[in-house]
């Protein structure tokens, strides 16, 4: 996966997931002059800008125009070239919804959305910015790959990954700085592939994005505090998911806890139900993100703290799930 | 009626005082959309101070005139105008954007008294507004629905589909204006994607347009009267601005669409607005 030093243009320490998305867009972009870049008026928040700067001639801007937005990267895509298109997460996903399944989609087109101020990152501004939906709405797409990095360094892994990926990608990140997970971007990133991030044997927390650390830091403590063994699963990927870790931590854990900065309903719990639920086996299961209502206004701390996704609150949700009463069933081979 | 001259010293004072607590909160939030709050501060208290039937006692009064603020991240500037009219306590404000808080950038009407539509995704403002226009005539009430567009949000298409409505149902009743600062986040919205030749647009979508400047007081009421005594056609107000108006290091900023202040730079734009009112 090591490309060699000219990928570490970046300082994962201080730049948020953006800024490095925009970063390695360029160097993309110096290797693959089919790529195009396209925005709606965001193209400094979102740092697809850099990418603008550094290649005027290749970069669109279409104003405020979401729905035309994607339908102009899929005419793009469709005259051979290769789009990548960011905007806030909500406009991609709500707002042009139509044109990213049919104009995009439908077509199978080789169209690359990074979509920034996903989930709750921000805040402050309010509901009509926040987007805790966009994973359900983007899963539920045919064709469509669905990724949430959960930090910068894996932001680059998946912006470098979806190059050469068929197909549209949508990759859901945030808006500030959140502090990183990886070391270095040898890790084995792999689309579809989950990432062990801590090994356990009592119950396995599957999480997405910045739920990833903080899951990573409970899981430490519980091991140092409670003397409990509790694996994490950085799911990155939450279509196409990970069935055979989903399944490894149903036969292994038998408790699964899902965690992500969405509403509970459709987005990486959902996918994980259904995976645990085909399986015919038993399993506790509990999905933590946005209690299905709008979430509240706030900076992401406090809310990732208020909807119980920080570390303090994913240490308190363990506890209880490991309380709760579950029949532990030696015999694997006859559920159904 | 015709606006005096008593009349505009007194909203003058309102609308330095408003510019002064957008700078406030925008202080107090650590950010805030400030640059498109300043340019339409001249509408919202001519709206508010003179025009609209409302009464801040009885927020649901079901006969009050509507207002649409489809450029929803001017909440910055429509809160306070809204807590200086009486709706809520201004020291509220203090928790503008704050955890829990009731205010987030773009104000949600479920929380906030007096915001009649949460808005804040541009191009929503005016298909709703269209839709309250349609509902008022269609149960023969007299409320009137007035819209304020920024003009990159123009860029949205759903703003002409909307504009199509208005002018084949005839919605006279809809007053719409846009807040012509000519900047939006990347840049002008000439070089971003070309409004122009803009009050042309409207006048073929059916629209009658005025187009005044929009921190004249006297330009705007005379253009608010023409529209308010017109019942063959819709009328657009395009109201020329600055933005950031009143802060001399924020006008024409294209930086200033979203910005913070610390104590040095808070002063030093009261000051401005102080000498912007002489
Ligand atoms: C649908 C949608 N796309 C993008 C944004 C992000 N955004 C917020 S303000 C803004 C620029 C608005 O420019 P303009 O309408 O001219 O407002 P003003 O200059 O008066 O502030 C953009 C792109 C948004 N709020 N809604």
């Amino acid at each position: 996966m090591s490309e060699g030093l000219t990928w570490n243009v970046y300082d994962a320490n201080t730049m948020t997931q953006a800024d490095i998305y925009g970063e390695v867009l360029c160097q993309l972009g110096e290797r693959d002059p089919k790529i195009v870049g396209l925005s709606a008026d965001l193209a400094k928040s979102t740092k697809i800008g850099k990418f603008a700067d550094k290649f005027p001639e290749r970069f669109f801007n279409v104003g405020i125009a979401e729905q035309n937005l994607f339908g102009v990267a899929a005419g793009l895509a469709k005259a051979g070239l290769l789009p990548f298109v960011s905007t806030m997460a909500v406009f991609t996903t709500l707002r042009a919804a139509e044109q990213v399944r049919t104009d995009i989609c439908y077509q199978n087109l080789s169209v690359k959305i990074i979509a920034t101020h996903a989930g709750t990152s921000f805040g402050a501004a309010g509901t009509t910015h926040h987007c805790t939906e966009d994973l359900a709405v983007m899963r539920a797409l045919a064709n469509m790959t669905v990724i949430a990095p959960a930090d910068g360094i894996e932001t680059a892994n998946a912006v470098k990954a979806c190059v050469n990926y068929p197909g549209p990608v949508y990759i859901r990140i945030g808006r500030g700085f959140e502090p990183r997970c990886y070391e270095n971007e040898d890790y084995g990133f792999e689309i579809g592939k989950s990432v062990l991030m801590h090994p356990g044997t009592d119950i396995t927390l599957i999480c997405c994005g910045v739920t990833v650390l903080q899951a990573l830091e409970a899981a430490k403590y519980l091991k140092q505090n409670d003397g409990l063994s509790v694996r994490v699963l950085n799911m990155h990927t939450i279509k196409p998911l990970d069935a055979e870790a989903v399944l490894a931590a149903v036969r292994e854990t038998r408790r699964i806890i899902t965690f992500e900065d969405h509403n509970i309903q459709g987005g990486l719990g959902s996918a994980v139900a259904d995976v645990i639920a085909a399986s015919g086996k038993g399993c506790a299961f509990e999905k933590v993100g946005i209690p299905d209502c709008f979430c509240i206004v706030g900076y992401p701390e406090d809310l990732y703290s208020h909807y119980q996704f920080d570390t303090d609150g994913i240490i308190r949700k363990v506890k209880e799930v490991m309380g709760k009463d579950f029949e532990e069933d030696e015999d694997w081979e006859d559920e159904v | 009626m015709p606006i005096t001259d008593q009349e505009i010293k007194e909203l003058s004072a309102v609308a330095r005082q408003l510019r002064k607590d957008i700078i406030d909160i925008t202080y107090w939030a650590g950010g805030a959309h400030i640059g498109g709050a300043m340019s339409m501060a001249e509408m919202l208290v001519l709206l508010y101070y003179k025009y609209l039937n409302v009464d801040p006692k009885k927020p649901d009064w079901e006969e009050r005139d509507r207002m649409v603020l489809s450029k929803g991240h001017g909440g910055v500037g429509y809160a306070p105008l809204l807590a200086r009219k009486g709706y809520f306590e201004f020291d509220q404000l203090k928790e503008f954007n704050k955890f829990k808080s009731p205010f987030g950038m773009h104000l949600d009407g479920l929380k906030v008294k007096g915001v009649d539509v949460s808005t804040g995704s541009l191009g929503h403002g005016l298909p709703i507004a269209a839709g309250l226009a349609l509902g008022a005539r269609l149960q023969k009430k007299n409320w009137r629905t007035y819209c304020i567009l920024g003009d990159g949000e123009c860029n949205e298409g759903t703003n002409w589909e909307a504009a199509m409505t208005i002018n084949h149902y005839k919605l006279t009743n809809l007053l719409t204006f846009v807040d012509r600062n000519k900047l939006m986040i990347d840049g002008t919205t000439e070089q971003i994607m070309g409004l122009e030749p803009f009050a042309d647009k409207w006048k073929a979508f059916g629209f009658i347009v005025k187009e005044v400047n929009g921190h004249d007081f006297k330009e705007l009421s005379a253009a608010i009267d023409f529209a308010l005594s017109q019942n063959k056609a819709p009328v657009v107000i395009i109201s020329h601005t600055i933005k950031g108006k009143g802060v001399d290091f924020m006008e024409n900023e294209v930086k200033w669409h979203y910005g913070g202040l610390d104590t040095d730079s808070r002063d030093k734009a009261k000051q401005s607005v102080d000498r912007m009112y002489g």
